[in-house]
Order: structure tokens, then C-alpha cells, then sequence
């Protein structure tokens, strides 16, 4: 095989081979090379296929903006990835590449097919047709379109590898590590600040590691370099490569990605694929560069055909030759300066094609010196060559015509439409734009951030130029952030500036309508289909984007948007600016998801918040079950039981005896200050003002809509301190709530709030038993009727642990909750199990919780209750204060719709039949009614009771306070049941068993 | 307008697709309109459609102040399905969904219907309550809508995760199989091409500045970047600006601005059939026509007018995402954008006359109003045209929140104990 390495060029390290395959292929390349430049350098250039057309491809760039040279990259089982841009991608020792979108094979495709209809599949077509006959199009248009699509195939396999993230502050965050970004590094490092400098790239330099001949004060660039990097790392810069700054954010906030192990070929144990950084920089330094630009002709989509700053790139860079007998064609200078580049490593250059009638003498002349053929005035009509470009047929422009061509045989075409600044990150900060029509180009203008753009990325050319750009940058920041710096001088030789103009399609001739000049390579999108767009009424360039796809491809259209733009406003015969630039989102490459979640996959997807008891319910078999962040046990099968059972053995138990329960997921808040009453009186529905201390009352909380937003029981410990809870997935947005009232309604409040969820373990204890049980135990209160009654809260001991004690009831039982501090939550639970055990005692989870509330009749809210449902709907009216002035949600309880006649209200529901209804079944007054029927409430909540001895439920009934005794149908998919309209109360109505019999022996 | 066929694409084709002629025309305002219909997103678009073709209403102009179809009609991840709770919602997305599925022929338009099914997943039991209530409620109102076993969901998605050991793992899923997506571009233009073709003028680039009125407080017309222009009526669909166009009228709305996100990935070969949405993990995913996966996540926290959400919520819509997908880790982000959405108390759109005689609303459509395209859009046109609510839209009307009489389809995501 030929070989197109050229000895003692490039920066990568010939005597260290590295194998890897391509479509099974095996090749070597070098340390230090990307898939591309390896596979170049053993003179394969067709490396991929188009998206619609199929076209052999090979690369255009020889970085991040590359479109075509696309490839699935895979180093074992799960770690397969599509797309991956065979630029940026490094080789190492067993990287197996494929190529994609074609079939059978790279070099033979059926889907090329479509090439020969292209005058069918032109800009838009879809929307024209596939319309005819109608149901074609589910079945067989709209798959058969979905095949054709899409590049790489999915992995299909579950990622073993990890990714991290972290989060960074820094004073200057510098982003790109070319001679700008180097300059700016300096000078705000030695002004006093600190400094992170990063690069996409493998290595810093930027455009200095393709400019090896240029001398900067005085230094081979190179060695400039890698002086430069030393004292930078000497004055604390933090350089960071293989870095990509995907995203800018508000607030100076840059999201970065890191790669870290995809150009190993032994993984390092431990090690995260990639890691996502946050920083929040005081300031941002942009220093990306710019990109060269295609030129749009026939045929320029030849594998073969690339970018001639690329060209330069991989012979610098990677010490290869793109081509022996390369042709240039360029509207700017920089092109020939590939040339020199070129020839001077052994190419034979066939000629440099110049759109342009006059070049600067000094670039012709050192074009004859090499022997280089030059053609000014001059355009490139087509290219032929299969799978890769062997000839070009060049003609001379004549008045904007194309005249009588010239094959010139070659092996690689070389081109520069000139350069475009990179303002991809500084548009995310909501950046405006300026057209400068000298440049046919955008620049930046002014960013609402902390955010300097220089160099390059501002329309800056030349190597000396850019330095000083980027040297005044940094001494901007720093003064910026109050430091003194200073500029040094920067002298730069064999700088090499250039200037260009800028091109729509070349001249071709051919008809025009039969060019296929692409602009969007890899979307196959052509300057053809940009005209029919605008023909067809497009005329911004975001719906000429959209309808032709110029600039939707995996690189951004970093490639593609410039010409895009300059071909339609040709077409529009507008200037640019008034047909505008289409936004530049995130991220600025394609990021893996991986890095997005990071840390946050499996357990650690979202925290699993677990109570001090939790370990006691695992060990005892207990089965859990989510409720927001929160795991909770739902119930302790015994051997052999299902949940039925052992649900209905927990609730006989704790009925008969005495059960425990966890409730410490509760949230809980402190209310504490001279105003804690009159707060807690504007923020429920209840009145507080009487409540003495040492007493509880359920609470009733309402959003200003009027609908129940959430409950709990909330004791006065104190004047000015009440111990509030709230349901379990309602404590942060009750405390929200508060904060919210507080901070903008009522600063005048003297109250502070204090989320306690997590300071306190809370454990319930109910049954006839319970307190037999816990008397003993307590220290500081006396547990009868008459010393402790229902709805009493104390501070005491409890097992000589400090607790807040509660007597209150979710079962209809005598009930307790037990608050001690949070760590002490199991040994309470151990001595409670302990002295329960000569009382029978069960622990019971959330299920029995549900069926024992249910059986009285307390509402659960989210569950019963769904946000359009009054305290009178659930028939809690008696918790809603008549005589207070004002409580959130009293202003919407009056609204005409809240106290209608027609309102859904709870009711039970006992089925005719027996049958258990089902939770969500909807609920009608005439079952006999057609499709769409008339719907009257739902089934909120249904279970067995045991204490019943038959299913009960809850359910929403339009008027059901009313039909008391009536019969409701329940139509369900297979048959209709009936049930009645009962009391929401449906054991011990007389609430006899809260009380502790008087004269019980304690 | 040259009509979309079989021969004339052959035609066209054969002469280098040089003779098509543009979709509508770039049109400069006239003194004075029977309606202007502020925002040429699809609702407005397709409601001047519908007041030409079938009010005889065509002396109507759209305005933007950006290009048609770039705020959220272009910006979404283009979900429609019908499966809502109450029976004003079923209703409305249910007509709607039926005009779906004749909107490519009806406007000549291909706007790519794709019925691939919609699955809800439910994560915990209260969403198995939730998506019960939804099931039975549709059944009865003859919407489609199941349930699905964890198994069933992974036969419907493959590339689904049922694993048990997950962090929320799926205890099944609600399906609708009628949903699905659309392409949401061509139906910006393909009703911009409608209604250009009956006589609507579209004016894009033109901001409307105020709603001016007459001294016995009706409408007199608008006040625009290109100057006054009267109109007899003016009808407003400007999704997150509508509270601030409406508020030069003195109408304050009951709305909330939120940027909302979404994302691509890089496209690939078919590899997800369907849509799947899980709102217990906040995200939803199809794949595009084209190759990509398209990601949807929830509301950013803050109230914003800046199109450009933060990337925490993106973290977290991708970590859920790669949670029930977990092959898909790999894959890599294309890009991502947001939208301002306008959010109500209820959840639920309005659609409805103002206190302003002659203005009219259409507007609160949130996370979720691509999907009503074509049925808002048929009854408002109703309403403009009229001066009367259309028997599915008049549920929606501003009054309910005066009244309380809300359609509150948020209200089934409260969350349990
Ligand atoms: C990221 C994202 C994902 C979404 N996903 C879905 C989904 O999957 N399914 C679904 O059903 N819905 C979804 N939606 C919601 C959906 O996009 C919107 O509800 C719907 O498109 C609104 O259409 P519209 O025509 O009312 O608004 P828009 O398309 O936003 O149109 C309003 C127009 O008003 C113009 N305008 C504003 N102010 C003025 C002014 N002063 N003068 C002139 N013109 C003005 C704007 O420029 C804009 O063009 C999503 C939204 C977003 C942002």
C-alpha cells in the first residue's frame, strides 16, 4: 500500500505504530493520530456515505466541524457509539471502526440510488407528496422514509462506563488554547488572576500547531509553544484539553465537557468517560477562532475534495499528504499557502485555481519559484471519480460565465472560500450580531455577560494580530476584576494574513439547475435546493434552514450556514443581515448523554431518601414502595403471605392490639415568633388563636384557588412556637408555600420557618393497646384521658429519650406519635417492639395506614383530594374558621363555581355485589346511556376491610352529601356495578375508641 | 398556489424544479382588515385558515414579529394525543385529533401525521391510580386509551428498561394508540399556503405594539412595527406574549411565562417506534422522521421571557431519559433550544372572548398545545367569526377563573402521601 506519511513532518510519533480496523480492516497509524489523518495516511479518504443521496464521503476538516467522515467507533460490549467524527477521534490499539449508512458496503450502496432521482428528492419534496392514497402513508411512506434516515445505528447495549461531574470557579475562564487564547492566558494570569484555559483539541496551539514555520519573537512557533505552555502552568493557569466548552449559560455559567479515557487503549480502573463541568467564571474570554469555509461547486462533495487549511492541518499536524498530486481552487490567500505547505513536503501541486482575476505578487511569485501552476479568473466546474476525485475539469470565468474547461487529473482537491469567525458560544449568551459586508461575514457585537470575544472569533487575521487581540483581552479581564496587567509585545515572522473574497456557487457550465454544488455535505443539501426554498416563499434564512435541512447536520452548520446564508440572500436579493443568521444552540459538538446525567443513573438517579428506621423494615422483610424521593415500607408479609393477607393480619392486629408504624417521611416544619399565631391563622383554614399550648388540631391548607392543597396535624408547644406537619410529598411545596407568603405577602410577620423533616423520627403507635404500652415508657406526662387527652402534645421522655409526644389518631384507635431525634428513631423502634411484643404487637406500612384511615373516613390529599376539591366537597367544612378576616384561599372559596349546587363531594361507596371497585373507575347515574356518557365523580380510594368484613370505598359524587342511601353505577369494560352512597365514616362512627376507658390501669 | 400532485412533481422535476412558484406571498399590511390575528404560530395561521375557507372571513391578515411558525409551533416536540381527564379536554383534543388525521389532504400539505402510539408510564402507585382514572374516563368518553402490563410497554417500546431494580421502576404504562406526532414546520406552512391561497395576508417581521381601542372601549385595531392598522376585530394567539400584547388592551391574563427545553440527538437508523412520556421522571422521547431522538423536559423553575432555559434541568431530563432508556447513554446530544410557554391556573388553554368587544384569545396552551393545532385553531375561527363561543371551546373561556369552574387537568398529578 501506498503510504502518505511524510517523514519529519507532523507531531505525532512515528515510532510508536497503533493498529485499529475499519469496516474489519485492519490499519496502523501513528501515537498521536485521529482516525481520519490514520486512514488518510494510508490514502483512504472514502470514509462515509451522505444522508439522503448516499454519496461516497470522505473528511472535508480535520476537526470538530467535520460532516461527513462520520463513524461507528467500538471498544467491547456496550461501549458502541454512532456518529462519532473520525477527526477529533484518536486511535488507539484495538478501536474497532465501522463505517455507516450504506448497504451492503462502503463502497458499493444501493441507497445511492436515490442520487439518480435527485431531481425528485429536491428541498421540501417531502411535504409534497406521499399524501395520495391516504392511509399510504402510515404504512408505507412514512417507514420506508424512517429506514432511509438516520446515519449510525443506536447502541442497543446497556453503557458500563461511568461519567462524573464537577463544578468549577474560577476568575477567567479562557476558552481556546490558540495563539489568542495563549496570549490572553498570560496576561490575566500575570495580572493576579485565576486563569482556566481549555481546548477541544488534544493539545493547546490552535492554528500554530498547522503554522510550524512561523517564527514568534523570534522562537519556531512550535517551540514558542511549548515555552509558553511552561510558564502559563508556572503562574497557576489551569489548562484543561480534550475540554470542550459546550454551552454558556446565565450568569457566566459555562457547561464543559471533559473527555477522558476515549483515546485510551487500557482503561485506567475507576476512571469516568468523560466528566461535565460547571463553571462560573467572573469572566469569560472566547477565543475560538474561525472556520474555513467550503466552496459550493459541482461535484465538491468527491471524497478527495476537502478544506485546504485542513489539508495543511494534516500535514503538519499528522505528517501526512492528503494527496500527491493535489489542485487548489480558492477565493483566498490562505489556500496558497496550503499549496507552499504542500509542495514544499513532496506534493506535486497541479495547479492553484483562483476564482479571483489578481492575487497578491508576492504569492505568485513564490508559486512560480515552486513550479506551481496558477489559473486566476479561473473556476472548478466538476470533478469525476467514483469513490475518489481523480480529475477536475477547471474553466476560465468570463463575466461572471464560466468558459471552455480543462481536465487536470489529481488525487485531492483543495479548497477555501475563506474564513468564517466562530461565534457559536458567544451567541448563546443572547450575543447580537453585525454584518460586516468587507468580511461577508457576522461579527460579534455587545453580550448581556461577563464575556470578552477576541482573535479570530472577532475577524481577526494573522498570527501577530491575534496575540495582541488576545493579550489586550486579558488585561481587560483582570483590570476588569481589579488587577493591573500589561500587554507584551508580540512580533511574529512568515505571518502570513491573507485576504479573499467571499463566493456564492462558482460559475459552472452547467446548467444551473443541474449543479449539484452541496452546501450542507452531510444533509446532502445543494445551492439548488437553497434557491427552490426561496423560490418557494422561504425567505428567512430559518425557514430556508427548515425546509431544506442546510445546516441541521451533526456539525451545526458550521459548515453549511454561511453559504447558506450568502446563496439565499443572493437569491432574496437582499443583503445579509435582513435575511438573518439562525441561532447557534448548545452544545457547541454533539455531547454524549451520558456526560449530561452524570452522576445520576441507577440508585443514584435521584436520591433514595430512607428514614432512621428503614434498615429495621428491610431486615424484616418488609416490602417498600415509592412515594416521592421517599422509600416506604408498604407492608410486613410473614412467610406465605400476599399483600392481601398480610394487610388484613396488620390491620385485626392493630385494631385488636396495638400496631407501629413509621412516620417519620411526615413533613414537618417549625413555626416559631411573637407572630407564629397570626401567620398560622392567615395560612389555614382553621382558627389558632384559641388553641391552647400543649394542644394539637388538624390542619386544613388551601392554595388561593380555594382547593385543598395539603393537611396534617399541628400542635402548639409552645405561644409562639407550633410544631407543624405536612403529608409526606407535600413538605417542600407547603414550605415553598410559606416562604412565598411570608417573604412577598407578609414581611411584616415575626416568624421564622424551619424545615424539620429530617431532625425528627416519628413513630405512630395505635390500638386498644397503645397506651399500655407506651405509659411506662414515658417520662414528664401522664397518659390517661383526663391528664393527656385526644389531640394533646407535650415535650416529655419517651424511653429517656427527649421526645415531642402527640396524641393523635389516623386509625380511629387510641393513637400516639412519638417525635424523638432523628438518630434515635431506631432504638426507640426496638424499645417500642420490645415492650409491645406481651401486647401483641404488629408493625404495619402504608397500605394498612391507607385501609384504617379509609375505614373513618380521613381523606388523603393528592388521593381523595386532586386539586379541584373545597374542604366542603370533602366534607371538612367544620375546619374552615367562620369568623377569621382572611386565610389563603378564603377569597376563592367564595367564587360562584366553589359553592355551586352541583359540586362533587366525598362520599363512601359499599357495592351492591360485594365486589372491591377499582381505584380511578369512573362513576354515572344512568348506566344505560351511550358513548360519550355522562360522568359524575370517580372512585378515589378502595379497599377490603377487614374491620368491615367487606370491600369499602371512597369516591368523588357530584352532589353525594345529598344522595345519601342512593345508587350509583360504576360502568366497567366487562359489566356494570352498582354500589350505594354512604357515610365516608364507615367504622365506629361514634369515634368511641380515640378515648382511653377511664380508670384503666396504666 | 400550484397544487401539490403526483404529475406536477414529475413535472417540476423534469424542468429542474425551476417553475414553483412561492407558498404564500410576502405580504406588506393594508390600511384596514375585518380580523388581524396576532401571531402566526400554527393557532393563528390555522385560524385564519379556517376563518377564510369556512367563514368566507378573507380579509384577514396574520402578524408576527418574528418569521411564521418560529415561536413554539416551531420549537416543540410535536406530541399529540387526546387522552385528557375531563370531558372539555377530551372533547376539544379529541376534535382535534380527528382533524389530524385529514390535515395532510385538507391542506394539500404533507404534515407528516405519524399515529405511532403515545405511552404514558406510571412509576409509582399513584400513577397507576391517575392513569386508571384517565383510562376509565376516556373509555366512557370514547377516547382510546389502555393499559399496559411493564411487559406489554417493552413489546410496544423495546428499547424500554422494565428492570425492577430500577430506580423508579415501570409498573405499567397507559397507551393511546392514535397518538402520535406530526411534523411541526409543514403545519405552519402548510396552513400559511391555505390561507395565503384565500386571501390571507401574513406579515412577518412586524411587531404588534399595542391594541388600540375605541373610546366606547372596542377594538379599533393595532398598532405595529409597519404602523397603525384597523381592523374590525382583532383576535390574539401569541402563546408566552400573549399577556403582554393583551395587556396594552387592559385585559390582564392569568398566565405564566415559562422557558421550556427540548433537544435532539444525532440521528440514527429506526430504533424507537413510538412516543413515550413519563411525568414521574419529567421527560418524553420520540424519534424523528429524520433519525433523531426528540426529548422534551419540564418547565425550568423560574418565570423567564428569555428563550434559553439552564442546563441543570437539561441534566436531569437526560439522566431520566437514559434511566427507562439506559442503552441510550451513549448517544450523543445534537443540540437543544427553548420556548416560552404561557401556563394558566388549570393547566387548560383559553379560548374565549375578552371583556373588550371585538378581541378575542386563544392562548394558555402551555407545555401542550401543538397538539390542538387544528381543533383550536377550527373553533376559535368559530368564536372570531361569530362572536360567540363554539360549543368546544366554550368551556375554555376566561370567565372560569373568575367563576372557579376550571378544567384542571394538572389536578390529577397532585401527588399522594
Ligand atoms: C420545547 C417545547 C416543547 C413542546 N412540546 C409539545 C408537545 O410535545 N406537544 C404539544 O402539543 N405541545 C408542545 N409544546 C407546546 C406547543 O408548542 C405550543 O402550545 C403551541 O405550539 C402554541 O402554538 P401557538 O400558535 O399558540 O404559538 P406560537 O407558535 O408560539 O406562535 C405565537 C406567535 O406569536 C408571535 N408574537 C408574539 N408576540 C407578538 C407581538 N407582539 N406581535 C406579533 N407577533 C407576536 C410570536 O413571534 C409567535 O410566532 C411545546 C412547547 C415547547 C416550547
Amino acid at each position: 500500500m501506498t503510504t502518505y506519511r511524510v517523514a519529519g513532518k507532523g507531531r505525532v510519533d512515528t515510532g510508536q505504530p497503533v493498529t485499529f480496523t475499519f469496516d474489519g480492516k485492519r490499519f496502523e497509524g501513528c501515537a498521536g493520530d485521529t482516525v481520519a489523518s490514520a486512514l488518510l495516511a494510508n490514502g483512504v479518504h472514502l470514509m462515509g456515505r451522505s444522508f439522503k443521496y448516499h454519496r461516497p464521503r470522505g473528511p472535508v476538516t480535520a476537526g470538530s466541524e467535520e460532516p461527513n467522515a462520520l463513524i461507528g467507533t467500538r471498544r467491547g460490549a456496550g461501549q458502541f457509539e454512532p456518529n462519532t467524527r473520525a477527526t477529533v477521534q484518536e486511535i488507539w490499539d484495538g478501536l474497532e471502526t465501522t463505517s455507516q449508512n450504506k448497504f451492503p458496503n462502503l463502497k458499493f450502496d444501493i441507497g445511492a440510488i436515490n442520487d439518480f432521482a435527485y431531481m425528485l428528492f429536491s428541498a421540501g419534496f417531502y411535504y409534497k407528496t406521499f399524501m395520495w392514497p391516504k392511509n399510504f402513508w402510515h404504512k408505507v411512506y412514512e417507514p420506508f422514509i424512517r429506514k432511509a434516515a438516520g446515519l449510525g445505528v443506536s447502541p442497543t447495549e446497556e453503557d458500563p462506563d461511568t461519567y462524573a461531574s464537577r463544578n468549577l470557579h474560577c476568575d477567567v475562564l479562557i476558552v481556546g488554547a490558540g495563539p489568542t487564547g495563549l496570549a490572553a492566558a498570560r496576561a490575566a494570569a500575570v495580572g493576579g488572576v485565576n486563569v482556566v484555559l481549555i481546548d477541544e483539541n488534544v493539545e493547546c496551539g490552535g492554528t500554530l500547531l498547522s503554522k510550524p514555520n512561523a517564527e514568534i519573537n523570534g522562537m519556531p512557533s512550535w517551540d514558542w509553544l511549548a515555552a509558553e505552555l511552561v510558564s502559563l502552568r508556572s503562574l497557576g493557569v489551569k489548562i484543561m484539553t480534550r475540554t470542550t466548552a459546550i454551552g454558556y449559560y446565565h450568569q457566566n455559567m459555562i457547561g464543559m465537557v471533559e473527555k477522558l479515557t476515549d483515546h485510551l487503549s487500557d482503561l485506567p480502573k475507576d476512571t469516568p468517560r468523560e466528566r461535565m463541568w460547571h463553571v462560573r467564571a467572573k469572566q469569560v474570554i472566547l477565543a475560538q477562532g474561525a472556520l474555513e469555509k467550503p466552496l459550493v461547486f459541482h461535484g465538491n462533495d468527491r471524497p478527495g475534495v476537502m478544506l485546504a487549511g485542513s489539508a495543511q492541518t494534516y500535514l503538519n499536524r499528522y505528517g501526512v499528504l492528503v494527496g500527491k498530486r493535489p489542485v487548489i481552487i480558492t477565493s483566498h490567500d490562505s489556500a496558497w499557502d496550503a499549496a507552499f505547505d504542500l509542495a514544499d513536503a513532496g506534493a506535486d501541486v497541479r495547479a492553484i485555481v483562483d476564482t479571483r482575476e489578481t492575487v497578491d505578487e508576492e504569492l505568485q511569485s513564490q508559486a512560480r519559484m515552486r513550479g506551481i501552476g496558477m489559473k486566476l479568473s479561473h473556476t472548478v466546474t466538476a470533478t469525476s471519480g467514483r469513490l475518489r476525485v481523480s480529475s477536475i475539469r477547471v474553466n476560465p470565468i468570463d463575466d461572471g460565465k464560466a468558459g471552455d474547461g480543462l481536465i487536470i487529473p489529481c488525487d485531492a482537491l483543495l479548497m477555501s472560500g475563506g474564513w468564517t469567525p466562530s461565534l457559536h458560544l458567544f451567541s448563546h449568551t443572547k450575543g447580537s450580531l453585525t454584518w460586516n459586508e468587507d468580511q461577508t461575514t457576522f461579527l460579534p457585537k455587545d453580550t448581556p455577560e461577563d464575556c470578552t470575544i477576541a482573535g479570530a472569533s472577532r475577524g481577526l487575521w494573522g498570527i501577530e494580530n491575534v496575540l495582541i487581540d488576545g493579550a489586550s483581552a486579558g488585561v481587560k479581564v483582570a483590570m476588569a476584576l481589579g488587577k493591573e496587567s500589561q500587554t507584551r509585545q508580540h512580533k511574529v515572522t512568515h505571518d502570513r494574513i491573507g485576504s479573499g473574497v467571499s463566493q456564492i456557487e462558482l460559475p459552472t457550465d452547467k446548467s444551473s439547475g443541474k449543479a449539484k454544488a452541496f452546501v450542507d455535505f452531510q444533509n446532502d443539501v445543494t445551492a439548488k435546493d437553497l434557491r427552490l426554498a426561496v423560490r418557494e416563499g422561504m425567505r428567512s434564512i430559518e425557514h430556508v434552514k427548515r425546509y431544506t435541512t442546510n445546516g441541521m447536520a451533526t456539525d451545526q452548520g458550521k459548515m453549511s450556514n454561511i453559504n447558506g446564508l450568502n446563496i439565499a440572500a443572493d437569491a432574496l436579493n437582499k443583503p445579509q443581515p435582513q435575511v438573518g443568521l439562525t441561532t447557534f444552540r448548545p452544545p457547541y459538538t454533539p455531547t454524549t448523554f451520558g456526560a449530561f446525567a452524570g452522576y445520576h443513573r441507577g440508585d443514584h438517579f435521584e436520591i433514595t431518601r430512607k428514614t432512621q428506621i428503614d434498615s429495621w423494615a428491610q431486615e424484616n422483610g418488609a416490602v417498600f414502595e415509592p412515594v416521592g424521593q421517599w422509600r416506604r415500607a408498604r407492608y410486613f408479609p410473614k412467610r406465605g403471605e400476599d399483600m392481601d393477607t398480610a394487610v388484613g393480619r396488620e390491620c385485626r392486629t392493630t385494631r385488636a392490639h396495638v400496631g407501629i408504624f413509621d412516620a417519620s417521611t411526615l413533613g414537618k416544619i417549625e413555626v416559631v415568633g411573637p407572630d407564629a399565631v397570626e401567620f398560622m391563622n392567615r395560612m389555614y383554614t382553621n382558627p389558632w388563636t384559641k388553641l391552647a399550648a400543649g394542644r394539637c388540631r388538624y390542619g386544613l391548607l388551601l392554595g388561593d384557588d380555594g382547593f385543598i392543597r395539603d393537611d396534617g396535624v399541628i400542635g402548639r408547644m409552645s405561644q409562639d412556637c407550633f410544631h407543624v406537619t405536612t403529608t409526606t410529598g407535600g413538605a417542600a411545596r407547603v414550605m415553598n408555600m410559606m416562604e412565598d407568603y411570608l417573604q412577598t405577602e407578609w414581611p411584616d410577620l415575626d416568624v421564622w420557618l424551619t424545615s424539620t423533616t429530617e431532625n425528627w423520627s416519628t413513630i405512630a403507635l395505635n390500638g386498644p393497646k397503645a397506651a399500655k404500652l407506651l405509659a411506662p415508657l414515658v417520662d414528664g406526662v401522664e397518659l390517661t384521658e383526663d391528664a393527656f387527652p385526644h389531640m394533646s402534645c407535650a415535650e416529655c421522655t419517651v424511653a429517656g429519650m427527649p421526645a415531642r409526644l402527640f396524641r393523635v389518631s389516623f386509625t380511629g384507635e387510641i393513637g400516639f406519635e412519638i417525635n424523638v431525634p432523628a438518630p434515635m428513631g431506631r432504638k426507640l423502634w426496638e424499645t417500642l417492639w420490645q415492650a409491645g411484643q406481651e401486647h401483641g404487637i404488629t408493625a404495619y406500612g402504608t397500605e394498612t395506614m391507607h385501609v384504617l384511615r379509609a375505614e373513618k373516613g380521613y381523606i388523603i390529599v393528592g388521593q381523595d383530594t386532586d386539586g379541584t376539591v373545597t374542604p366542603y366537597d370533602a366534607g371538612m367544612g367544620w375546619a374552615v374558621a367562620k369568623t377569621k378576616k382572611d386565610f389563603v384561599g378564603m377569597r376563592g372559596l367564595m367564587r360562584p363555581d366553589l359553592v355551586a349546587s352541583n359540586r362533587r363531594h366525598l362520599v363512601g361507596l359499599l357495592t351492591e355485589d360485594g365486589t372491591k371497585l377499582e381505584e380511578g373507575a369512573q362513576i354515572v347515574f344512568d348506566p344505560h346511556q351511550a358513548i360519550p356518557m355522562t360522568m359524575v365523580g370517580h372512585v378515589t380510594s378502595s379497599y377490603h376491610s377487614d374491620a368491615m368484613g367487606r370491600p369499602i370505598a371512597l369516591a368523588l359524587v357530584e352532589c353525594g352529601q345529598n344522595r345519601m342511601g342512593e345508587t350509583v353505577y360504576i360502568p366497567m369494560p366487562d359489566r356494570t356495578i352498582a354500589a350505594k352512597i354512604t357515610s365516608t365514616v364507615f367504622f365506629d362512627p361514634s369515634n368511641s375508641r380515640v378515648k382511653i376507658p377511664s380508670g384503666e390501669m396504666l | 398556489m400550484t397544487r401539490f400532485n403526483a404529475f406536477n412533481l414529475l413535472k417540476n422535476a423534469v424542468s429542474s424544479n425551476k417553475n414553483w412558484t412561492e407558498q404564500w406571498p410576502d405580504s406588506q399590511p393594508k390600511d384596514e382588515y375585518d380580523v388581524v390575528i396576532v401571531g402566526a404560530g400554527g393557532h393563528g395561521l390555522g385560524a385564519a385558515y379556517y376563518l377564510a375557507k369556512e367563514h368566507g372571513i378573507t380579509n384577514v391578515a396574520v402578524i408576527d414579529k418574528g418569521w411564521l411558525g418560529g415561536g413554539n409551533t416551531g420549537r416543540n416536540t410535536t406530541i399529540i394525543r387526546s387522552n385528557y381527564l375531563y370531558d372539555e379536554s377530551a372533547k376539544l383534543y379529541d376534535h382535534s385529533v380527528d382533524l389530524w388525521e385529514n390535515l395532510s389532504q385538507e391542506l394539500n400539505y404533507n404534515v407528516m401525521y405519524s399515529r405511532r402510539g403515545v405511552l404514558m408510564l406510571a412509576h409509582n402507585v399513584h400513577d397507576v391510580q391517575s392513569f386508571s382514572r384517565h383510562i376509565h374516563a376516556n373509555r366512557l368518553n370514547g377516547v382510546d386509551n389502555r393499559w399496559l402490563t411493564p411487559q406489554e410497554c417493552k413489546d410496544y417500546c423495546p428499547p424500554l428498561s422494565i428492570s425492577q431494580h430500577a430506580r423508579y421502576p415501570v409498573m405499567g404504562g397507559a397507551l393511546q394508540e392514535r397518538a402520535g406526532t406530526a411534523r411541526h414546520d409543514a403545519v405552519a406552512w402548510g396552513y400559511a399556503r391555505g390561507a395565503a391561497a384565500r386571501g390571507v395576508d401574513i406579515i412577518q417581521n412586524c411587531a404588534v405594539t399595542a391594541i388600540r381601542r375605541h373610546p366606547d372601549g372596542s377594538v379599533a385595531g393595532v398598532e405595529t412595527a409597519k404602523g397603525f392598522i384597523k381592523a374590525k376585530k382583532v383576535a390574539v394567539s401569541a402563546a408566552g406574549h400573549t399577556s403582554v400584547v393583551m395587556q396594552t388592551a387592559d385585559v390582564r391574563l392569568p398566565l405564566e411565562s415559562y422557558p421550556l427545553q427540548a433537544l435532539v440527538s444525532e440521528p440514527v437508523k429506526p430504533i424507537f417506534p413510538c412516543v413515550v412520556m413519563s411525568n414521574a421522571v419529567h421527560a418524553y422521547i420520540s424519534q424523528s422522521d429524520k433519525g433523531e431522538l426528540v426529548i422534551g423536559s419540564g418547565t425550568d423553575q423560574y418565570t423567564s421571557y428569555s428563550q434559553r432555559g439552564g442546563l441543570p434541568l437539561i441534566e436531569h431530563t437526560v439522566a431520566a431519559i437514559t434511566e427507562i432508556f439506559p442503552m441510550f447513554n451513549r448517544m450523543r446530544m445534537l443540540r437543544k433550544w427553548g420556548g416560552i410557554v404561557d401556563v394558566t391556573p388549570d393547566r387548560s388553554a383559553i379560548i374565549s372572548k375578552t371583556p373588550v368587544p371585538n378581541l378575542y384569545v386563544n392562548c394558555g396552551w402551555g407545555t401542550g398545545g401543538f397538539k390542538a393545532t387544528p381543533g383550536a385553531a377550527h373553533t376559535f375561527a368559530w368564536t372570531i367569526a361569530k362572536d360567540t363561543p363554539h360549543p368546544i371551546n366554550a368551556p375554555f373561556t376566561l370567565e372560569r377563573f373568575q367563576t372557579g369552574r376550571l378544567i384542571d387537568e394538572a389536578a390529577a398529578a397532585a401527588v399522594a402521601h
